[in-house]
This record gives C-alpha cells, sequence and structure tokens, in this order.
C-alpha cells in the first residue's frame, strides 16, 4: 500500500487535467453559525487564488475544510482528484498547509523543526537534513537556523512555516494569512516567495484581509461574506464590477453631510458610504472626469471641503459595491 | 539576495510512507529534544515529590509509624505511584498548548499515523517518570529505605510503574484535546487526582478511616497499584496483585485510546 499510494499521487500530480481543487455546496455550520454557507469553488494547477474577505466571513473555515482540518457538514469537494470524505489520507499527502498562527515548535530550533517534520514524511536522517539545509537556504534563514523558534522575529517566523509545508513539494499549499502581522518589507519577500513557488508549478490558495495582497499575487480572487460567495473572478473583473475608482470626500462642516451625500448620489448615479466620525463620503466614480464634475458640483452648492481624494477601493468598498449592502457598521450620527 | 530557486522546489516527491513506528519514535525525538531545550521543566518534575518525600517522612513519619525510617519504608512505593500520577498532569498541558498554538493543525494535515503524536507525549511521560522516579529512589536509598526485594524487586516495581503512568497518561491525553487552556487542564487534573491520591492507602493504612472511607480506598485503583509495588519492592507480590494493579491502566488505555483518536480526527 506505500507503494501504491506514493505513485498514484505523483502521477495524478502530473496529470494537469484535474484541477487543483473542486468544491460544490460546502457547508459548515459551528452551532448556530453558519459559517461556511454553501460554497462553490474551481481552481485551476498553477495558478495563485486569493479568498477575500472580512474577519469572520469563513476563509479560515473554508481552508480547513479543503484541508481536511475539519469535516463537512454537506457538500463534497476534491483536491488534487481525491475526495476529501472518501480519500483524507490520499488529500494530506498531497497538499500543505501553513496556518495563522505558526505551525511550529518554539521550543526547539528551526532546523530541528523541518527535520523533525521531514522524518515524519518518511525521509531517512541524513536525508532529512539535506533537505532541511535547502530550505533554509532558499528562503534566506541559513544563519538562524541553530536558534529556537521562539527567538525568531514575524518575519522569519512566517518564512519558515512556509518553509516547513515545502518540504515535500505540494500539489496545493494552503496560505491561511499569510502576511499578516507582517511589516511591509517582510510583506514584499513573502509574496515574492508565493509568486516564485507558483512558477514552479505548486497551486496555492491563500485567504487574506487585503485586497492589495489579493490583487498583487491572485490571478483569481474569490470575496466572500457571511459563509457565502458573492463574487469572484480576476482582479480586473472586480474592480470593473465595483468601479475603477473611489471619490473619498471630507466636508468641513458635518452638518452639511446629509447634503453632500445628496450631490454626490445625484452627481455620480452611485450609492454614497457616509463614515460620520470623520465626516467622510465615499462614492465610486467610474472615471476622474466624473469625480471631478462631482466635486464642482459640491463647490456650486455652497458645501465647503476639507479634503478630497481620488483612491482604489476599500475592502468595504468592495463589499459595498459587490453587495449593496453596507458592510462596515456606519449608523447614522444624527 | 537570493531567489528560491525553482530546483530546491521541483521534484520533491515523497519518500515511501514511513511505518507507524517510525513516526511514533519521530514524535519520541522530539519530546527527547524538548528535555534539552527546556530543561527548567525537570524543576518541576522533581521539587514537588521531593517535597512530598521529605515532609511526609519527617514532618509525619514519627507520627504515624513510630519512627522516620519505618515510614519511609512503607511511603516511598506510594509516593512513586502519587508522582507518576501529578506527573501525567504536565503532559495534557503540553498537549493543550500544541493544539491552541496550531501545531496540531500542522500535524492533522499531515499523512501520518493518527496516534504518532499521542506516542510522542508518551514517550516523554515515560522519560520524566523514569527520572522522577530515579531521584526519589536515590533520596529514599540516602535517608534509609531499603527495598528488601533488591535490584530485580525495583526493575519489576519500575517496569509496573511505567504502564500505570501509561494508563494514566492517556486520561490527560483526553483532557487535553478536550480542553483549550493548559492551566485549566492542570487544574481539573489536580482536583480530580488529590482526592483520589490521599483517599488511598500511599499514606497511611486505611485500618483508621470510617467504613464508607474505607470501602472506598480499597477498591481505589491508586491504592491497587501501591499495594503492588510495595510487594513489588519487598518481595512480597503476588500475581494478584499485580493484576489488579495493572487493570485500572488497562481499561483506561483500552478505553481512552478510541477516544483519542476520534477527538484527534474530530472536527
Amino acid at each position: 500500500m506505500p507503494e501504491a499510494g506514493s505513485n498514484t499521487v505523483a502521477s495524478k500530480i502530473r496529470n494537469d487535467k484535474i484541477p487543483a481543487i473542486r468544491a460544490r455546496g460546502l457547508v459548515k455550520h459551528y452551532g448556530n453559525l453558519q459559517a461556511v454557507a454553501g460554497i462553490d469553488l474551481d481552481v485551476s494547477r498553477g495558478t495563485i487564488f486569493a479568498i477575500l474577505g472580512p474577519n469572520g466571513a469563513g476563509k479560515t473555515t473554508l481552508m480547513r475544510l479543503l484541508a481536511t482540518l475539519t469535516r463537512p457538514d454537506a457538500g463534497a469537494a476534491a483536491v488534487m482528484g481525491y475526495d476529501l470524505r472518501a480519500e483524507p489520507n490520499k488529500v494530506r499527502a498531497s497538499i500543505a498547509m501553513t496556518g495563522q498562527f505558526a505551525s511550529l515548535d518554539e521550543d526547539l530550533t528551526g532546523r530541528e523543526n523541518l527535520v523533525f517534520l521531514a522524518r515524519l514524511w518518511g525521509f531517512g536522517r541524513q536525508a532529512a537534513r539535506q533537505r532541511a539545509d535547502e530550505l533554509f537556504a532558499a528562503f534566506e534563514l541559513t544563519e538562524a537556523r541553530h536558534r529556537q523558534v521562539k527567538d525568531y522575529s514575524g518575519g522569519m517566523r512566517r518564512r519558515l512555516d512556509i518553509a516547513a509545508s515545502l518540504i515535500v513539494t505540494p500539489g496545493v499549499l494552503f496560505l491561511d494569512e499569510p502576511t499578516t502581522g507582517l511589516d511591509p518589507s517582510a510583506r514584499q519577500r513573502v509574496w515574492r516567495m508565493i509568486r516564485q513557488l507558483a512558477q514552479s508549478g505548486v497551486t496555492v490558495l491563500l485567504t487574506t484581509q487585503y485586497l492589495e495582497e489579493a490583487d498583487q499575487l491572485a490571478e483569481r480572487i474569490a470575496v466572500i461574506d457571511h459563509g457565502r460567495k458573492i463574487a469572484e473572478g480576476t482582479s480586473r473583473e472586480l474592480k470593473a464590477a465595483t468601479g475603477s475608482g473611489f471619490l473619498h470626500v471630507t466636508v468641513a462642516d458635518p452638518a452639511t453631510l446629509d447634503r453632500a451625500a445628496g450631490v454626490l448620489e445625484a452627481q455620480l448615479a452611485a450609492p454614497v458610504q457616509r463614515n460620520p466620525e470623520g465626516a467622510r463620503l465615499s462614492v465610486m466614480a467610474r472615471t476622474p472626469e466624473a469625480a471631478n464634475a462631482a466635486l464642482t458640483a459640491l463647490v456650486s452648492a455652497g458645501i465647503a471641503l476639507e479634503d478630497f481624494a481620488m483612491g482604489s477601493p476599500s475592502l468595504e468598498e468592495v463589499f459595498f459595491a459587490l453587495t449593496g449592502g453596507v458592510a462596515t457598521q456606519s449608523e447614522d450620527a444624527s | 539576495m537570493t531567489e528560491i530557486t525553482p530546483a530546491t522546489l521541483r521534484h520533491i516527491e515523497r519518500p515511501p510512507r514511513p511505518s507507524a513506528l517510525s513516526n511514533a519514535l519521530t514524535f519520541g525525538w522530539r519530546a527527547v529534544l524538548k528535555f534539552r531545550h527546556v530543561p527548567e521543566q525537570l524543576f518541576d518534575l522533581i521539587m514537588t515529590p521531593l517535597m512530598f518525600t521529605l515532609l511526609f517522612t519527617f514532618v509525619f513519619g514519627g507520627a504515624l509509624a513510630g519512627s522516620t525510617r519505618d515510614y519511609l519504608q512503607f511511603f516511598l512505593p506510594g509516593i512513586l505511584v502519587q508522582t507518576v500520577a501529578f506527573n501525567a498532569v504536565y503532559s495534557g498541558m503540553g498537549l493543550s498548548t500544541d493544539l491552541r498554538k496550531g501545531l496540531f493543525d500542522r500535524f492533522r494535515s499531515l499523512p501520518i499515523w493518527p496516534l504518532s503524536p499521542f506516542a510522542g507525549l508518551i514517550v516523554g511521560d515515560m522519560l520524566r517518570h523514569l527520572i522522577a522516579g530515579a531521584i526519589i529512589l536515590g533520596i529514599g536509598l540516602i535517608l534509609g529505605y531499603r527495598p528488601e526485594a533488591g535490584l530485580p524487586g525495583v526493575v519489576a516495581a519500575f517496569l509496573l510503574l511505567l504502564a500505570i503512568g501509561f494508563g494514566i497518561g492517556w486520561v490527560f491525553i483526553v483532557l487535553g484535546l478536550l480542553i483549550r487552556t493548559p492551566t485549566t487542564v492542570m487544574t481539573l487534573g489536580f482536583t480530580v487526582l488529590f482526592p483520589v491520591v490521599f483517599a488511598s492507602n500511599i499514606m497511611v493504612q486505611p485500618e483508621t478511616m470510617p467504613d464508607w472511607l474505607r470501602a472506598f480506598v480499597d477498591v481505589n485503583p491508586i491504592s491497587l497499584m501501591t499495594t503492588a509495588m510495595r510487594g513489588l519492592m519487598a518481595g512480597t507480590s503476588t500475581p494478584g496483585q499485580i493484576a489488579l494493579a495493572l487493570l485500572a491502566p488497562a481499561l483506561l488505555t483500552a478505553i481512552l485510546v478510541p477516544v483519542t483518536l476520534c477527538l484527534y480526527r474530530r472536527a
């Protein structure tokens, strides 16, 4: 059985016709909470796929379902052609998962962690050490390999955590919020590594709260909220759906907020998001010219502005545009 | 700046699947490494039994048995059982910590023998039991304890002790899997263990206890274990005593191993 197992895994990895992930109607409840409420997902081989959503949207649960850490209450999914329920061990043999919290033993050195995992995969003592050292070199951690993981910085830990998922090249690599809590340079480094991984043929499924991260990395993005997929497409398609740009204005006198919202709505024919605390309004503007016209209209209506800016839509604004609902809690202050 | 070279990533095929034993030994190796990196844990391990041995022997020994030396002769095999029971709590805490930190998610997403992470914990437990047992026995010998059965008796007693530790270990593995706060595992563990350990024949013979308590003490598995340990070290044990001492560890193992597997795989 061991030989047969590894051979079929190898041959399936080479068979490009089977999608990396195919999920239909996945559902997972926790008590009354429907964490994942019927999600379909198709991820092709060798691509980077991002699951974008706010905290509590169900991203992590969806990933845990696909990584066999949690059993679905309904629905079905196959990872690298293996059914989650019927062949969980074959799924495990063809995936690797880097969770949101460093899944390393902090008391051990970095190298001991990797050797330990390599031995669990079945490498001999010598081969395990060699593989660990290769990964340390590739992830620029060679100097830290004999230090205990608890002395690693956040960025180093993340890199080691990803390295730990690559001891055996996985068919699908799951990365749960790979750059949360990292500084900008550490984040760039992790992004570069993820891109290189995908180039080498690994399918990467990552979750993120950052629109920018999904935009930078992923070929396709699924936006999920409240356990449901509310949109899916390339970054360009999603942006087209949410408008190319957002106009943000801050009014000088909060009392003029309602009036300003009315002017913007009439001018741009798009729903306006209010943020009463900052006397700030955000609205989709399809072109800079349209934004310009709207600003002029505000000035002619006698509304003084403190600040205005054109920007790409924030995650909240993407939700707003996609669902027509309000993602952030913005009660009227009046 | 070096890039991840595709050569280090591509074509790293999975080696042939390792045996369950190999997986278990790898986890055992981790337990040994932990001893090397966190020597502080030895302090906890040694201080409690040491304090118990010294305090009970010198404070209560004379009153309970006429002389401290007679009491030590009676008490020492029992304190070994108590130490093993208390030490098992620590591996439950360790497990609870691993679960909290997400380390177990990685194990669970690996194609390994599902019991191997626990086998590693048990290896760590056994090491702890042997170290603590050897220290207590050493102190005992210095203070005048003499095992009548000599070295073979002591070896046999220690083997029984490991079997007891193995059985009790599963209780705390299950608690560690169920409870996500390490300190709660400890509090709950000691809340259960204190009455069971004290309402036994470890510290005193049950003759002076009220009937209802005595009825419990006589069937308390900890008493049965202690009786067998005393017998083995004194050279007076009967196969019946040993069988009774092994009954609880065997039952615990038989019941709790499937429970452990089920909890490990559960959502």
